[in-house]
């Protein structure tokens, strides 16, 4: 059955009225992704906007089990959650590691790429704000070419970003999808996928953050949308594998009306110094994802 | 079934820490190939895979990782046992602090190795010293026998005061030389040690959130209750460290009944009866230390060893005890802090202010990098140090480095 706003679980994990920015796509993807979990869950967290989000001892904004872990060691605290488990015999609890970019494609590339190699059982999302959210909105190697960050505030960022999800794909895992924060139900039975399966599942979810970003509060889902519309963000899946793509990209790539990425560009106070070049580039960079995509989806 | 039999065996140090791991039956082992370590990963690995130790062993891609699983692993039940040396006990340096400041009773072997620039893989102390104000407990082994109970006792010590415990012997001296050990059966371990209590599990029937972002004052939960802040929570640290040499003396006598072998006190006393000069050691040194009082002794003066088994929490009334009647102490580091002198010179004299006591005190730095000391450099170290007792001049602003400059 798909999920619809009707059958989705009314139970909430996280509640509201936490200490996120208004129109904080992060908090809208992760009540999706606890919902997905039904609770049965152990969360681990590095530094970033999501520890902010968890609340202040001794008040938190989840109902779940979670540590914090420090901010290089996501993928390894997780593999010693499954680890402890498994040697106490406790079957039954999904493992959930969730960073941001900063934590994932910077400082703890290391311990989750060495998780993924072991193929470590649980479920790793990276939510993807491009920047050092927690920290004010400094570069990281997910914020792309032009965009002004603290770390690049008159020039704009001088290199593209890394394809974490591609680099992820590579370890031979059993499950790597994207999803979007604008997009909850597809990221929902996305997640309700990756329960399913064993050993290393990778999320990438795009969620767009109103301040690091400069777009007004009240635009967050409408930029998201905007993103997949451009093929910025494009979502799909790859099990074992296959490559799918899913919700809104799927529609998009049938009629085949990407809109320019210029489009998604002008909307934000990020990229108001980008030049013709660099915004070509981007279109590029973009358009050659979507080739590939095209190219591998098995459902078109 | 633990697959070793019980009895004497000749074992280097690095095989007594991983019998002793395997004998406290831990759960979850996580560690990175370092020298001189390297054969604990390994042997660890063969007990598992060979189906001699039922535990989860996790072949992380770094030190930090390794104590991230422990971390982890530990606060979803499970008992854990790490090792390291040298450069990677320092890339572990931020979870150390992380493992004690969430009182988790992780237990680390570390085979005290020099630390780079320039690479060396010998030994010295300055990897443990320099991790001496991350919240651990320290034991320092002077035999292979040493590492082997001190291993065990030191889950019942951390799981009792919760508070981790770093296990610490000399690269080489022990960890690379076989030394007869006697190996308790499985079952009389068992009877020591009862199975690790987590004082909080992650559990999705009681949701806890761990080590969140704690505010520097008091603040009330939900139901109004005030709840401590990252101050408090710090001070609590420092008080389990403060008691936990009572705990430490307990277990180890508890072991002594037990096995035969009694770890009753923080320190090894050697000869201080009657000792006016006392030398100062820890680790292997401590052993070397005694055959130099020995020979002092045959050279007409009256001299003892005061050997450091547990440098955290450091014994301060017990050191105060033991050299009270010491006119001279001469104090051997393994390592230094850079700009002052070495770590238990400094903490020798701190409990000996106010104390009374009037010791002339030496300080000498020998050992760096795996230079190698003898008992008759030691006693030539003390028999400079003697003029010093003659003139009275009680302290030295630095120490003196035993080596060719
Ligand atoms: C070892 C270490 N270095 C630096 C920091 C400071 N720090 C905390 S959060 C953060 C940025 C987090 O960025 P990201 O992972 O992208 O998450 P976001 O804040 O954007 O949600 C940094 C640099 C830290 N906590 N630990
Ligand atoms: S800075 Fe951005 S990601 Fe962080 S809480 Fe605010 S909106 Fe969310």
């Amino acid at each position: 059955m798909k999920t619809s706003p009707v059958n989705l679980t009314e139970k909430e994990y996280l509640l509201p009225g936490n200490r996120v920015c208004p129109g904080c796509a992060l908090s809208l993807a992760y009540r999706h992704i606890l919902k997905a979990l039904d609770g049965q869950v152990i969360v681990t967290v590095p530094a970033s906007c999501l520890t902010v989000l968890h609340g202040m001892y001794p008040v938190t904004s989840v109902t779940v089990p979670c540590v914090n872990t420090p901010f290089a060691s996501t993928g390894a605290s997780a593999t010693g959650l499954v680890a402890g488990l498994k040697a106490l015999g406790k079957k039954d609890l999904t493992v959930l590691a969730i960073a941001g970019d900063g934590g994932t494609h910077d400082i703890g590339i290391q311990a989750l790429s060495g998780a993924a190699e072991r193929q470590s059982d649980f479920i790793y999302v990276c939510y993807d704000n491009e920047g050092y959210m927690n920290t004010g909105n400094q570069r990281s190697g997910s914020t792309p070419l032009g965009a002004i960050s603290g770390t690049t505030p008159i020039l704009g960022k001088q290199q593209n970003q890394k394809d974490m999800t591609e680099i992820m794909e590579a370890h031979g895992i059993p499950y790597v999808a994207t999803a979007n924060a604008s997009y909850p139900l597809d990221l929902y039975e996305k997640v309700r996928k990756a329960k399913a399966i064993e050993g290393t599942r990778f999320i990438h979810v795009f969620t767009p953050c109103p301040p690091g970003w400069r777009f007004p509060f009240s635009d967050t889902i409408r930029i998201g949308e905007l993103a997949v519309q451009t093929g910025w963000d494009v979502l799909y899946e790859v099990e074992n594998g296959a490559f799918r793509l899913t919700s809104a990209s799927e529609p998009i790539a049938r009629k085949g009306n990407l809109r320019p990425v210029r489009e998604y560009l002008a909307e934000q106070g990020r990229f108001k110094n980008i030049t013709e070049e660099q915004i070509s580039e981007l279109q590029a960079r973009v358009n050659a994802r979507w080739q590939r995509c095209l190219d591998r989806a098995t459902n078109l | 079934m633990l697959g070793s039999k019980a009895g004497t065996q000749i074992l280097d140090g690095n095989h007594a820490a991983a019998v002793g791991a395997k004998l406290s039956r831990v759960q979850v082992i996580a560690a990175y190939p370092i020298t001189p370590q390297s054969p604990v990963t390994e042997k660890l690995s063969e007990y598992v895979e060979g189906g001699n130790l039922k535990a989860e062993y996790v072949a992380v891609e770094s030190e930090h990782s390794a104590l991230a699983v422990c971390s982890s692993a530990s606060l979803v039940g499970a008992r854990t046992f790490t090792a390291s040396s040298s450069h990677g006990l320092a890339y572990m340096h931020e979870m150390l602090h992380w493992v004690a400041g969430t009182r988790l009773p992780v237990i680390l072997a570390c085979v005290n190795r020099a630390i780079g620039a320039p690479w060396n893989v010998l030994n010295d102390q300055q990897d443990s010293i320099s991790q001496r104000d991350t919240g651990w407990i320290q034991i320092y082994a002077r035999t292979n026998q040493e590492i082997l109970d001190s291993v065990i006792q030191a889950y019942k010590i951390a799981e009792t005061v919760y508070v981790p415990v770093m296990v610490c012997y000399d690269g080489y001296i022990l960890s690379h030389t076989e030394m007869p050990v006697d190996v308790p059966s499985p079952r009389d371990v068992d009877s020591f040690l009862p199975p690790y209590k987590p004082h909080t599990i992650l559990d999705p029937a009681n949701p806890r959130n761990y080590n969140l972002v704690t505010l520097a004052n008091p603040r009330v939960n939900a139901e109004g209750v005030l709840c401590h802040g990252y101050m408090e929570i710090r001070y609590l640290l420092q008080e389990a460290l403060q008691n936990a040499g009572e705990t430490i003396a307990s277990v180890g006598r508890e072991f002594g009944g037990l096995f035969g072998r009694s770890y009753a006190s923080m320190l090894w006393e050697y000869s201080l009866d009657d000792a006016e000069i006392v030398i100062v050691a820890m680790g292997s040194l401590a052993m070397e230390a005694i055959v130099a009082a020995d020979t002092l002794r045959d050279e007409g003066h009256r001299v003892g060893v005061l050997g450091l088994r547990v440098f955290r929490p450091f014994p301060k009334s017990d050191v105060v005890t033991a050299l009270k009647k010491a006119r001279l102490v001469v104090v051997f580091d393994k390592n230094i802090s850079y700009g002052s002198e070495g770590a238990t010179c400094s903490e020798i004299k701190s409990a000996l202010y106010g104390s009374g006591a009037n010791a002339v005190i030496r300080n000498f730095v020998v050992g760096l990098g795996g230079r190698d000391i003898k008992a008759r450099e030691l006693a030539g170290a003390v028999n400079k140090s003697l003029p010093a007792l003659k003139e009275g001049v009680l302290n030295d602003e630095y120490p003196e480095w035993i080596c060719h400059i």
